[in-house]
């Protein structure tokens, strides 16, 4: 295999085809290519979306009320909310990493349906094009927050309708990203590649790809009824016409809940993919984890009413969706528990991907908590709609969906670039993210048990310490996301070539050159063993 | 114990919960850091240079599966059986409907009372029946770790035993327009005899709690002009001043005969305002949104009567 760096094959980066520049960008459908696309536009989304949330933060200290009114405010959080959810952390590492590793990781050149892979990205784009329009047009941008609650949704004034369709073509994008993967791991494997020799990466896809094809479906009929009941009164949701807003909040939620799912599990994979290179030892208890995915993806669909406890539901229900919330912690425990144990007598080479994977564990160990703390009824109805829930959401999405987005970046950059960043750069930019972080999600949480709603403009005098702790926080966070995007965006131009396989890594695509050639593998390989086979490279 | 300003038996049964669960989460959290960051340093490549090939342990992970699964269950064991007693008010409670509306909330006792902030005399029982006039609120009071949605065409009911007397925060936790922030009233524990006072006292007993309520202008409303008492009891003093004031509304002052610019089916007409402008704007205040205001006046119903008064009053100002 020492032979590969004189591959006859360009690597991806180089135009081939008739297009040249950016046309062969937007015409590719190879799936490297389709990952750099959606890598590109949802950090460029992920900084709106910080910018948004710097401003809001600003507002809590009060001294900046004179420019933000309190309806801009509101349209402030639910574009904030609609643009990282929708646009950055669904889409997520499966848009990123699973279409640019997937293939490589299980030993295909592409995956089942390239086109309907551009085509996901479109979907995407439009999708975002009218989530920016619903901003300037019509009534204005809407205010109901990221849940577009019945029936505020269907009398506010502001465009909810716009952007309420936009989320509903976003869905299809996701939607048919999950068929494509679906298939892609079902047909693609290389031959040898038995389910259980996939890495976990591809399992954590794999499950994922099958709540977007399962539940999407649900939020965008949801989505298409509250459209059709604002235009057309037709009255399944306003009371006023006999329908029940409750009927919303649980079609909302039967997706919404496993959409979280949808969020975390490749991050997770990710987690399990980068911790046996840095340990050079076979992750601990990969049929558990494996299994773990699967079951946070059943079990996560039965747990959606655990948003409505104060709703009004009988409580037999709350009962019920109590029960299983605490369930579905379970296989979440499992794999923390498998991934520290595969730091056990393993030979740990301390490299930037691991520190934030080992982040990722410490700050998914406390957003995972908090949630089970809200999935005590007794607590959950003083916490419910408070700063606790946005504190606990920001620990597990950004804290875990982000950190292992972030470490996985770290981890492939090498591979999708062949470049290498400054590591000293990126430990340096990991100091204000890792206190910042703390201080504004955990001063959140703090807010929350003192009693601090959340979507609130103004605040009670009690509450504005916090704030005040919480809005500093914020700009060390921003201050070491500017750093760590920066050194990112310097070693794709400047960095030094960073080799085929600078961790010593096994799966795969540390097999091909770095930056891979145009369809990966000269060869499709036969594969004789499990994933992280380290043995083999110890004989050496 | 005064742990986040408890003030109800809820709290402490909510408390007890939080402290159950937080102790075990600190306990978690700290074991998983330490065992981490040990076997970081103790298994570094240059102490430990070559990996053992483990490939896991199924007893390990029979461990950690059941015992998570035992503690995540007796955390739902202990939340629930606080909730029911939440939950289930005792029979002899007094039952206090509660009518949220955008932005406020107004409360009516069983003999017919009203009133803008909630009275309730310490160490009694007290019904909650959360009802609302428009779209989805959340009634909270935060030291009764008290929580329950007024959902529209529903009551939702919750209870409460006040267990120290004062006065405690009423917020709105569902986003429901652009004054959600301002949806705020309060609860006021006052000794038992002085809300008997009030309560058994006729029209014109004052209202309890004077010296907790000093700090807070809540004027009692029959002492204010007709019209001005219906804008102040449907909350629309929230968002339109009667001074000049701007607010997220236009303000009412100087309004009669006033033009102005509105928005009538996607175009801007400029017009006068008079009877017939007022009544629509208050009736269907959709149809034709002022330039410069955002859209979001609530419907708000009002009597023939009420609907005199006010405009009689805004013609006044």
């Amino acid at each position: 295999m020492s032979t590969h760096a004189s591959t006859a094959q360009p690597s991806y980066l180089v135009d081939t085809g008739a297009r040249k520049g950016l046309m062969a960008w937007l015409t590719t459908t190879d799936h490297k290519r389709i990952g750099l696309l959606y890598l590109y536009s949802m950090i460029t989304f992920f900084f709106v979306g910080v910018g948004i949330g710097f401003v809001m933060r600003l507002v809590q200290l009060t001294s900046f009320q004179k420019l933000i009114t309190a309806q801009t405010y509101n349209a402030l959080f639910t574009v904030h909310g609609v643009i990282m959810i929708f646009l950055f952390v669904v889409p997520g590492l499966p848009a990123i990493f699973g279409n640019f590793f997937l293939p490589i990781l299980i030993g295909a050149k592409d995956v089942s349906f390239p086109r309907l892979n551009l085509a996901s990205w479109y979907f995407f784009i439009a999708g975002a094009i009218l989530a920016v329009l619903s901003l300037f047009t019509g009534g204005g941008a809407p205010d109901t927050g990221w849940t577009f609650y019945a029936p505020f949704s269907l009398k506010t004034g502001t465009n909810v309708s716009l952007a309420v369709f936009a989320a509903f073509v976003l869905g299809f994008s996701s939607m048919l990203t999950g068929i494509n993967f679906i298939t892609t791991i079902h047909r693609l494997r290389a031959p040898g590649m038995k389910w259980f020799r996939m890495p976990l990466f591809c399992w954590a896809l794999y499950s994922t790809a099958w709540i977007q094809l399962l539940a999407t479906p649900i939020v965008a009929i949801t989505l298409v009824l509250v459209i059709l009941e604002r235009f057309f009164g037709i009255g399944i949701f306003d009371p006023a016409k006999g329908g029940d807003p409750l009927l919303y909040q649980h079609l909302f939620w039967i997706y919404s809940h496993p959409a979280v799912y949808i969020m975390i599990l490749p991050a997770m994979g990710a987690i399990t993919e980068i911790l046996p290179t840095f340990t050079k030892r076979p992750i601990f208890g990969y049929k558990a984890i494996a299994f773990s995915s699967m079951s946070i993806a059943a079990v996560g669909s039965l747990v959606w009413a655990h948003h409505m406890f104060t709703s009004g539901m009988s409580a037999t229900a709350n009962m019920v969706f109590s029960l299983l919330t605490m369930v579905v912690a379970v296989p979440s425990a499992i794999k923390v528990f498998n991934w520290v144990s595969t730091l056990y007598k393993g030979s740990i080479d301390f490299q930037p991907p691991l520190l934030f994977t080992l982040t990722f564990i410490f700050l998914f160990c406390i957003g995972g908590l908090t949630g089970v703390m809200q999935g005590a009824l007794a607590l959950n109805i003083h916490i419910h709609d408070t700063y606790f829930i946005v504190g606990h959401f920001h620990y597990v999405m950004f804290g875990g969906t982000g950190m292992a987005l972030f470490a996985a970046l770290l981890y492939w950059f090498p591979k999708m670039w062949g470049k290498m960043y400054s590591k000293k750069a990126i430990y340096a930019s990991w100091f204000p993210m890792f206190i910042g972080f703390n201080m504004l999600y955990f001063g959140m949480m703090i807010l929350g048990m003192m009693g601090m709603p959340r979507r609130y403009y103004v605040h009670l005098p009690q509450f504005h310490t916090m704030h005040v702790v919480a809005t500093v926080g914020s700009w060390l966070l921003i201050l070491g996301l500017i750093m760590f995007f920066g050194t990112l965006l310097y070693a794709i131009f400047k960095g030094e070539k960073a080799g085929d396989n600078p961790w010593g890594g096994v799966t795969l695509e540390w097999t091909i050159p770095s930056p891979p050639p145009l369809e990966n593998f000269e060869e499709i390989p036969t594969v004789t063993h499990g994933p992280y086979h380290f043995e083999q490279q110890e004989a050496k | 114990m005064d742990w986040m300003n408890q003030a109800a038996i809820s709290a402490q049964k909510s408390d007890a919960v939080f402290f159950y669960v937080f102790g075990l989460s600190v306990a978690f959290l700290i074991f998983i850091t330490v065992l981490m960051i040990y076997f970081v340093v103790r298994y570094n490549k240059k102490r430990h240079p070559k990996a053992e090939q483990i490939e896991g342990h199924v007893g390990l992970e029979i461990v950690w599966t059941t015992v998570p699964l035992v503690l995540f269950l007796s955390i739902f064991y202990y939340g629930w059986t606080n909730y029911e007693y939440m939950r289930q008010a005792p029979r002899d409670a007094m039952a206090i409907k509660v009518t949220a509306r955008q932005w406020s909330w107004s409360f009516e006792y069983p003999n017919g009372k009203q009133s803008k902030v909630l009275f309730a005399p310490i160490g009694k029982p007290m019904k909650v029946e959360v009802r609302s006039a428009d779209v989805v609120h959340g009634f909270f009071v935060p030291s009764f770790r008290l929580k329950i949605d007024a959902v529209p065409a529903r009551a939702n009911t919750t209870w409460f035993q006040a267990t120290k007397l004062g006065s405690y925060d009423i917020q709105c936790t569902v986003i429901c327009g652009v004054d959600h922030s301002l949806m705020l009233s309060k609860v006021i524990v006052v000794p038992e005899d002085e809300f008997k006072a009030w309560y058994f006292g006729g029209e014109d007993a004052p209202e309890p709690g004077k010296a907790l309520r000093a700090a807070e202008a809540h004027p009692d409303l029959k002492d204010l002009p007709p019209g001005l008492a219906v804008l102040t009891a449907k909350g629309c003093l929230a968002c339109h001043s009667v001074d000049g004031k701007p607010k997220v509304g236009p303000t009412l002052k100087a309004l009669y005969g006033r033009e102005q610019q509105i928005l009538i089916a996607g175009d801007y007409k400029t017009i006068t305002v008079d009877d017939a402008y007022l009544r629509r704007s208050i009736t269907n205040p959709m149809d034709q949104v002022v330039r410069g205001y955002p859209p979001a006046m609530p419907q708000t119903a009002l009597s023939e009567q009420e609907l005199n008064e006010v405009v009689r009053y805004i013609k006044g100002l």
